[in-house]
């Protein structure tokens, strides 16, 4: 493979993703620094602040698991940065090149990805609850050079399988044992200087890869350049009310799309203090953390508030939460209930937002100020143009107030995605007439407010993560006994949704309690907890088209009890 | 019921729910979300599996007294007596 193959670099003729015909985001270039026509991220969400004179301000504060709390500041996350960029450079890594994160929430996730932009490589997380196979398929895709990741989370999900991956060239293991075939981040670090020069990227130049789930295929690499920071500044300031010195606490996980945009930069760039907690969900923590911190902004998900819903309203009450000034919500769509909820108690409204790995950034959302109508993502945030759209063959038709169709956006913000890595044809369908697609069904009601009703497609949302029905039947598959799968989301009130999986077996194998943990097991080893389903069902036969495609749609409908719409195509029904 | 008869019913529960994981190699101070790879889901699933093995039902405030199998089996056990 040639170096240019391996490396993300973009397509030479002008990206969809641009086609505008001014420019409305200019004002934004006076939020950043952009020294020389330089456009890099870390500069502008670190090293500029420490420029000019706000070094000693705290960047982040880090709350271990065992009750530890360690601070950086600007100017440690600079120094920090620039010996990660170090380390890829010795061992003669190149812009372009991309490196992988699989960690959890920590100073480490920062420190890399600060790192990585400042030497002009490509930065890509992925979520460490992910199991091997759902992490070897994105390292495939993504050409992964380096991998920074746990001694733990590296001997569970990645040691078997590293030596075949043929573009990795260097495993990092954060503290300072690392098996024989990786290096120690902590010695590494400890040899590298804290100067370096950062790399003269470009606005166009990639920075960072998102993986997204798609219906069919494999998973997507959202690919994403260094001129999306003006938009994560912008989004931070005007959705999220970051502003200097704000604490701040975003609850994603870094492996999201969210944990960097929102746990990452936008907050950096507007030089707020980031609250980073190291542990899972867990309700007395999380209320001592916003007492203890006084943290001001809270950005978190609908699954969190719901726990923290069930818990009831008393079990704040000892706390004080008198800091927060402004809650905000993302990931899948926040219910009424959950935003009424929050008013009692925190004495006002968790404000939800819509976006996803493709937008960059927060598209539409109630933002501070704006009166909320509960269950409403919102309306578009200032600068971006969405419409509801009807597909009429190669056309599409803008609908009007109150119908339901496919929320669509004019392309031209910068944080867009620029590619879908090594995938023209697919990056070429989420456009048309000028408009990128959302995949998710919505409607605008006559005040502006827009609605979700649900995806366009197969996609499954559940606990704020996307996931594909085509990863998971793949799983499924692999299992001796299984001989076809379905898979499918189902309401659920904690979660969103759940992942649920039909499937018809192999002569020989008899449905029963025990293939089913087997089967489920076998699948949670593979794509772990948050993508395994939590249910399988045995089925004689799967409902199919004539061309043999499993209609996962005719499972839900009939799951749920509704309209089983078209069944024109049915072929062989389920038994 | 005896501290052994709660741990097996509460191993059992635990791999019904998370049946990638073989009972006899679930460490008595291993934690649930940690070192078995459980997620917030599957604690919501295993406090709802224990309520109806046990008759026991466990407040969010208190998961952080499951987060083990020894923590568990001491905390069903007092919520027993």
């Amino acid at each position: 493979m040639s170096k240019s193959d391996e490396s993300i670099r973009m397509a030479p003729s002008p990206s969809r993703a641009l086609q505008s015909d001014a420019d409305p985001w200019a004002d934004t270039r006076g939020m950043i620094g952009a020294p020389g026509g330089v456009i890099n991220i870390a500069h502008e969400a670190v090293d500029r602040h420490v420029e000019n004179g706000h070094g000693a301000d705290q960047a982040l504060r880090f709350l271990g698991k065992n009750g530890s709390r360690q601070v950086f500041t600007y100017s440690d996350l600079s120094e920090a940065s620039a010996k990660f960029a170090n380390i890829l450079v010795s061992h003669g890594l190149e812009p372009g090149d991309a490196v992988f994160s699989l960690l959890g929430r920590g100073p480490d996730v920062y420190i890399a990805a600060l790192g990585t932009l400042k030497a002009g490589l490509v930065f890509t997380p992925l979520f460490s609850a992910f199991g091997p196979e759902p992490i070897r398929t994105r390292m495939e895709i993504g050409n992964a050079k380096v991998l920074i990741t746990t001694l733990q989370l590296y001997r569970r999900k990645i040691a078997k399988w590293r030596s075949e991956i043929p573009t990795l060239k260097l495993v990092l293991i954060t503290g300072d044992v690392a098996p024989d075939d990786c290096l120690s981040l902590d010695q590494q670090m400890a040899g590298s200087s804290s100067k370096f020069t950062t790399a003269r990227t470009g606005p166009e130049d990639p920075a960072l890869v998102h993986f997204t789930s798609g219906t069919t295929g494999k998973p997507k690499g959202v690919v994403h350049v260094h001129n999306a920071v003006l938009y994560h500044g912008f989004s931070g300031k005007v959705a999220l009310d970051l502003t200097p010195g704000t604490i701040f606490w975003c609850t994603a996980d870094p492996g999201w799309v969210t944990g960097t945009s929102y746990g990452i930069i936008a907050p950096l760039v507007n030089r707020v203090t980031i609250i980073v907690d190291e542990a899972e969900f867990d309700l007395d923590r999380w209320y001592g953390i916003v007492e203890n911190e006084q943290v001001e902004v809270w950005y978190s998900a609908p699954t969190a508030i719901r726990l923290m819903m069930r818990a009831g309203a008393e079990a704040a009450k000892p706390y004080d939460l008198s800091s927060l000034r402004f809650l905000a919500s993302v990931g899948e769509p926040l219910n009424p209930e959950a935003v009424t909820w929050s008013e009692e108690v925190f004495g006002q409204p968790f404000h939800d937002n819509w976006w996803q790995s493709e937008t960059g950034g927060i598209m539409i959302a109630n933002c501070p100020g704006a009166q909320v109508k509960p269950g409403s993502m919102g309306k578009p945030m200032p600068g971006i143009q969405a419409g509801i759209m009807e597909h009429e063959g190669d056309r599409l038709r803008e609908l009007a107030d109150g119908e339901i169709g496919e929320l669509a956006l004019k392309p031209g913000w910068p944080s867009m995605m620029r590619a879908y890595l090594h995938e023209q044809a697919r990056y070429d369908k989420c456009f048309k007439d000028g408009w990128y697609l959302s995949g998710d069904l919505t409607t605008r009601d006559q005040d502006g407010y827009f609605w979700f009703v649900g995806r366009a497609d197969d996609l499954i949302k559940t606990s704020g993560h996307l996931v594909g029905p085509f990863e998971v039947e793949s799983a499924l598959l692999e299992h001796e006994a299984v001989a076809e799968a379905g898979v499918i989301g189902l309401p659920d009130e904690t979660a969103g949704e759940i992942v649920k999986a039909y499937v018809t077996l192999n002569p020989g194998f008899t449905p029963d309690e025990d293939l089913e943990r087997d089967i489920r097991g076998h699948t949670r080893k593979r794509l772990g907890p948050a993508v395994a389903p939590r249910e399988v069902i045995f089925r004689n036969t799967l409902p199919k088209t004539r061309s043999g495609k499993i209609m996962r749609r005719l499972l839900k409908a009939r799951e749920l009890g509704l309209p089983e719409g078209d069944i024109s195509t049915l072929e062989t029904d389920e038994t | 019921m005896t501290e052994e008869d709660i741990r097996a019913v509460f191993i059992n529960e635990l791999v019904k729910i998370a049946p990638d994981l073989d009972a006899q190699d679930i460490g008595e101070d291993e934690r649930l979300q940690d070192d078995l790879g459980l997620d917030s889901m599957d604690i919501l699933n295993l406090v709802a599996a224990l309520h109806k093995a046990f008759g026991v039902s466990i407040p969010e405030p208190d998961y952080p007294k499951i987060a083990t199998t020894r923590l568990a089996v001491s905390y069903l056990q007092e919520m027993q007596a």
